[in-house]
């Protein structure tokens, strides 16, 4: 946290000045390590052993926070007698199917309650098959399931209909409590050691510490970033960490939760108001070809019978509403029909797939930089090299703005400048300080931040560039009356602009996201939506964000003229609500946990709640509130009910519905290890996706266990440098931060150096079947060896900053990536895999793909290498 | 106001508090001001390196690797007024022992000119470009300094520095076109943990003292201040430091004197000398007859 966001790590210096302990669990001693209390060294790819170690370590050791669980958990919820666990059937639960390499997830549902008439649940579309293989192109293994993960980000997916059947004391043995603690029962101090490399000793200071921070009085909170999300199985290292703060009672509670530190600044607001494929704003899912044939259709599937999920129809027609305006209406479904539909996924991944297959013609780069900061980078470049046109909004000239005249396909002449015919626009970007706009953090909170300066020369903010681009398009299209234009020109694209450059007013548009009644006047909060058409609300999580006609985010309070929860700076999603799920804070009766840690609490006097926060909670629904028979939506959840999205208002220990790869986390091995499984016959995860090999351009190693994987001993791992921004966009360019890290290099300890010759400050060659690249050497204590299964493992780390352009220059450690996916939320493995290393630079011209080709002929890889399941 | 440097010939005083902008003709000043930097919160951001120089305009330094930890600046220079050292170190063990794999330290600690109470570089400017601020502070004038580079061999830390090609002294003014408008240098302002602390001297060595007190009640007996004690060889630092090891850890002098401090004893000798040296060349004459 230290390296990639050392303005919020102020506040963890702040904690540990009033006595927080720090632990860091990381491969490498980075900054952070070196001002925590506890660095734990851990082989990377490892995680899920680490953590159900803990939770394991907390039922074993009967320190879970009980009543809580009991209370607020899914714990005493009794599963299915047809529920077959991991530990069951050596490393797959049941319902594994292993031709798709997909889960039928009925056997995971909780007794007494019906399996949903949809195969999938909320956001999820069926795979379809015989759609995916004429959009997407892909192979049959990557034909999954296009959204999921996601379209969670504001609330869980649903249930069956019928009451689940409970045992509060938590001893049935089909009850959750139990199956996790079967579960992770073998995840014991020796097997992590095993598993993690982590000695026992340090181990069980960390259990001890977690414990002993944890219950009514105390709180620990984690924090997690993407060394935990970019594995084959990324969401289910998240999940491992939510079921261990569950089981301490450290959710909605303050001082506990899980934090995502995200990449860039808004990422968090890029979810919410998506850049992705599968979402609509707020976490409606992207409509399906053929699941979501009309309105009617589509909100029956997608909504949740309890919890607030259940009024999606008011949030989705309100942003049809917002869309389309008065061509919106409910005899045309509110213009459903204009929306494009999902047929497969159409991740990134895919998406550079479909260039190479040539059904993807066109390609728009803002702020990004692919041909350097994306897994298998070469595998962007032949995309890009296959397209009609190409716009690049940066502001500099990036590797993805030049790649056709100087990229390393044309060093190593596999591409000729003269043969592509990508025609390639270069559009330069107004840097933050040039425009207005707001910033969503990690904490849902909004800030508005105010333009310093006008963007130099042609530079223009993306606001201005996509409404005057739209409205050059509904120019052309102007008097159409062909029924395919009617989605562009019945947008509602009426936005102000000011000032010599004619710059869209960015508070129109936040005016538009917050949403207006059938007068027009700003509404305040989403439960104000109506499904009628006479709301209009751009993203219904925002709702209440002009509360007023204020421009809520732009509120700057000081801290010293408020209380500490400062509701009065920002403003956070939804309702402006501190901490999600803070009914939790308080016991089931309505009184806080504990005088120390008293968040929200139940006033009976006045009959509502009370406290520092805005409760995330109906604000009159007393603790002893039971739903009636038959109860929907919000109404259907009883007083002490926390976790609101939840369809039964429950954290879910177990996970019933959501997950495409199993309902509790288990440790397998990445796509690429050097160490078997030592848990299960299951090497990897049985339900990864695995982008196709594309020619050669996508193939995987031999893990341990299979022929040949020596020729990979070692564990490389991907990570940013303070001084560097990402791909270098922001920073290779600029020289004061360019002399800060002036060149690629790798770290490397001093025992794999000694392994291989390798020099301090001498150069190195790092060789995958993708790639091969070069970098200086860092030898050094921080990248310490481990011992893992008995013997020493190695592991290289690599900042992936560079390129061949800007001020600063180096190879890119993307290059040596593959494409295996998290299933849930496609997400790439870079975090753990492996390769080779030797001394010296790397070949130049075609040399270097011969070396590469020389290693797979060395390691037997085919095809079909790393494919099985 | 360059007419007070000649007045802070006050170097050769040891142990004495010495208010340095009172002994340098300002009557009527605000407090000295100066820096507390504590490194035992450092996360080796350098972002204080960045905005030294943004503020500063000061030029880019080269870029090369180092291999000396995350550090690629090296050095205090005329080019980087703020310097980021990186300590890795291993607890020394005979063998190799992977169950304490953990067992490393990384020191950061932000460096910067000490501008101290007796500042030799002030005394030895033959210009007057190096002056005494009413805040106490040492800075170089750019537009008067002729290059004449005396300063840099005087300094006992081997802050100041000529820059190449351009051939004057620079360092860091401890931000004077800022504090003299009442903000804070660029480099505490940017400080994302507070281990860069700006403020009235006073005020800051009282910190510290609470600060090092607590790390020791802690159990961090290491914990030291460095260049807080108006009794050391420069009559104290207006910019000084709490480091987690003895300074030579991090490059610093365990002692610095203030290099002109034997200056008068010396000039008196040489004097002798010379005495000696014409009395000889006189007697020489006078026993010359011839």
């Amino acid at each position: 946290m230290a390296e990639c966001h050392p303005v919020g790590f102020q506040w963890v210096m702040e904690a540990k000045a009033r006595g927080a302990v720090v632990i860091h669990v990381d491969p490498r001693f980075t900054r952070t390590s070196a001002v925590a209390d506890v660095h734990v060294p851990i082989r990377a790819g490892s995680d899920i052993a680490f953590l159900g170690g803990l939770v394991n370590y907390v039922l074993q050791t009967d320190s879970f926070f009980r009543d809580y669980v009991a209370a607020y958990s899914n714990g005493p919820v009794i599963l299915r007698d047809d529920y077959r666990d991991t530990e069951d059937l050596d490393g797959v639960f049941s319902g594994f199917d292993p031709d798709t390499r997909t889960y039928d997830t009925s056997t995971w549902q909780y007794e007494g309650v019906e399996v949903q008439s949809s195969p999938g649940q909320r956001g999820e579309e069926a795979a379809d098959k015989t759609a995916d293989k004429t959009a997407g192109k892909t192979d049959a293994e990557s034909e999954g399931d296009a959204a999921k993960g996601h379209s969670y980000g504001s609330g869980g997916p649903a249930l069956g209909a019928g009451e689940a059947t409970l045992d509060k004391t938590m001893q049935h043995p089909r009850c959750v409590l139990q199956v996790l603690k079967r579960h992770y029962a073998r995840y014991t101090p020796e097997m992590v050691e095993q598993i993690c490399g982590i000695p026992q000793e340090p181990f069980r200071r960390v259990c001890e510490l977690i414990t002993a921070n944890s219950g009514p009085d105390r709180t620990t909170s984690f924090v997690y970033s993407v060394g935990w999300t970019q594995h084959t199985v990324g969401a289910q290292y998240i999940r491992t960490a939510a079921i261990l703060q569950t089981l301490l009672g450290n959710m909605g509670r303050p001082g506990g939760g899980i934090l995502a530190l995200r990449g860039h600044a808004s990422i968090q607001g890029s979810t919410d108001i998506p850049t992705l494929f599968n979402l609509l704003p707020g976490y409606i899912p992207m409509p399906h070809a053929n699941q979501h044939t009309d309105l009617a259709s589509f909100v029956e599937k997608e909504s949740a019978q309890k919890g607030y999920w259940a009024n999606m129809k008011a949030y989705f027609v309100s942003l049809l509403k917002a869309y389309y305006g008065d061509a919106a209406t409910a005899a045309n479904d509110f213009c459903f029909d204009y929306l494009p539909r999902l047929t497969a996924s159409h991740s990134t991944y895919e998406t550079v797939l479909a260039q190479m297959a040539g059904t993807c013609k066109g390609y728009f780069l803002m702020g990004e930089n692919p041909a350097v900061g994306s897994a298998n980078a070469r595998l962007q470049r032949l995309g890009m090299a296959n397209l009609d046109w190409l716009v690049v909004r940066d502001f500099s000239l990036i590797e993805s703005a030049t790649w056709w005249k100087d990229g390393p396909e044309i060093e190593t002449g596999e591409l000729r400048t003269g043969d592509i015919a990508t025609e390639v626009f270069f559009l330069p970007a107004a840097a933050h300080t040039e425009k207005e706009g707001s910033f969503t953090n990690t904490q849902r909170l909004l800030q508005w931040h105010r333009k310093a300066v006008e963007p130099a020369g042609d530079a223009r903010s993306d606001l201005w560039f996509m409404y005057h681009l739209g409205r050059r398009i509904r120019a052309k299209l102007a008097g159409s009356v062909d029924p395919m234009d009617r989605p562009v020109l019945d947008l509602t694209w009426d936005y102000t602009t000011t000032g010599a450059i004619d710059e869209p007013d960015a508070e129109a548009v936040l005016r538009e996201i917050n949403g207006w009644d059938s007068e027009g006047h700003p509404l305040s909060a989403s439960t104000e939506l109506k499904g009628d058409g006479s709301t209009t609300c751009g993203c219904w999580i925002y709702c209440g964000c002009y509360a007023d006609g204020v421009n809520q985010p732009d509120r700057r309070k000081p801290g010293s003229e408020q209380d500490w929860v400062a509701a009065e700076w920002g403003w956070a999603w939804p309702a402006n609500r501190r901490m999600l799920y803070n009914r939790a804070s308080a016991d089931p009766d309505g009184k806080p946990w504990s005088e120390r840690k008293a968040y929200l609490w139940w006033d009976a006097d006045s009959g509502k709640w009370a406290g520092h926060d805005v409760a995330d909670f109906v604000a009159d629904k007393a603790p002893d509130y039971r739903p009636p028979e038959g109860a929907r939506g919000a109404e259907a959840l009883g007083g002490d009910d926390p976790f609101i999205m939840q369809a039964d208002g429950k954290a879910w220990l177990f996970a019933p519905a959501g997950l495409a790869d199993g309902p509790l986390p288990t440790h397998y091995e990445p796509q690429e290890s050097p160490v078997g499984n030592l848990l299960h016959r299951q090497q990897r995860n049985p339900a990864r996706e695995l982008i196709a090999p594309a020619d050669g351009n996508n193939l995987f190693h031999p893990s341990a266990g299979e022929p040949l994987s020596e020729v990979f001993p070692y564990v490389a791992t991907t990570y940013r440098l303070t001084e560097h921004h990402t791909a270098g966009g922001m920073s290779r360019w600029l020289p004061y931060l360019s002399e800060l890290q002036p060149e690629m290099f790798c770290e490397v300890s001093p025992e794999l150096a000694a392994q291989r010759a390798l020099e301090h400050l001498g150069w190195a060659t790092i060789v995958t079947a993708r790639a091969a690249i070069e970098a200086r050497v860092l030898v050094t204590d921080r990248i310490p060896t481990l011992t893992v299964g008995g013997r020493p493992l190695y592991q290289v780390g690599l900042p992936y900053h560079w390129g061949p352009n800007g001020y600063s220059t180096g190879d890119g450690a993307n290059e040596l990536a593959h494409l295996s996916l998290d299933p849930n939320v496609h997400i790439q493995e870079v975090k753990a895999l492996t390769c080779d290393i030797r001394p010296g630079r790397r070949p130049r011209g075609p040399a270097r793909l011969q070396l590469v080709r020389q290693y797979r002929e060395r390691a037997g890889i085919t095809d079909e290498t790393g494919r099985a399941q | 106001m360059s007419g007070a440097s000649a007045v802070s010939g006050v170097s050769g005083v040891s142990g004495a508090s010495v208010d340095p902008a009172t002994a340098s003709g300002y009557p009527d000043h605000p407090p000295r001001m100066g820096f507390f930097t504590d490194t035992s919160v450092c996360i080796g951001c350098k972002a204080c390196e960045v905005a030294c120089k943004e503020w500063n305009h000061i030029p880019e330094d080269g870029l090369s690797l180092t291999g000396m930890s995350y550090d690629n600046s090296i050095r205090l220079s005329a080019d980087t007024w703020r310097h980021v050292a990186f300590i890795e170190q291993r607890q020394p063990r005979a063998e190799p022992d992977p169950a304490h794999a953990g067992d490393v330290r990384w020191l950061m600690a932000s460096d910067v000119c000490k501008h101290c109470t007796h500042a030799a570089c002030l005394d030895v400017c033959p210009t007057g470009s190096l002056f005494r601020t009413e805040f106490g502070t040492v800075v170089v004038q750019e537009d008067i300094c002729n290059g004449c580079g005396y300063c840099i061999p005087a300094c006992p830390y081997g802050v100041i520095d000529q820059r190449k090609g351009d051939g004057r002294a620079w360092k860091c003014t401890l931000c004077y076109d800022r504090i003299s408008v009442g903000t804070a240098p660029a480099c505490a302002q940017a400080c994302p943990t507070e281990s860069i602390q700006f403020g009235p001297l006073d005020e800051l060595r009282a910190r510290a003292q609470r600060r090092v007190e607590a790390m020791h009640d802690a159990g961090v007996t290491d914990a030291r201040l460095y260049g807080h004690d108006p009794a050391d060889g420069v009559g104290g630092d207006g910019a000084f430091f709490l480091l987690l090891d003895e300074p030579e850890v991090y490059g610093l002098p365990p002692d610095p004197v203030v290099t002109t401090r034997d200056l008068t004893a010396i000039w008196k000798k040489v004097g002798l000398a010379a005495l000696t040296v014409a009395a000889a060349g006189i007697a020489s004459f006078v026993r010359a007859p011839r």
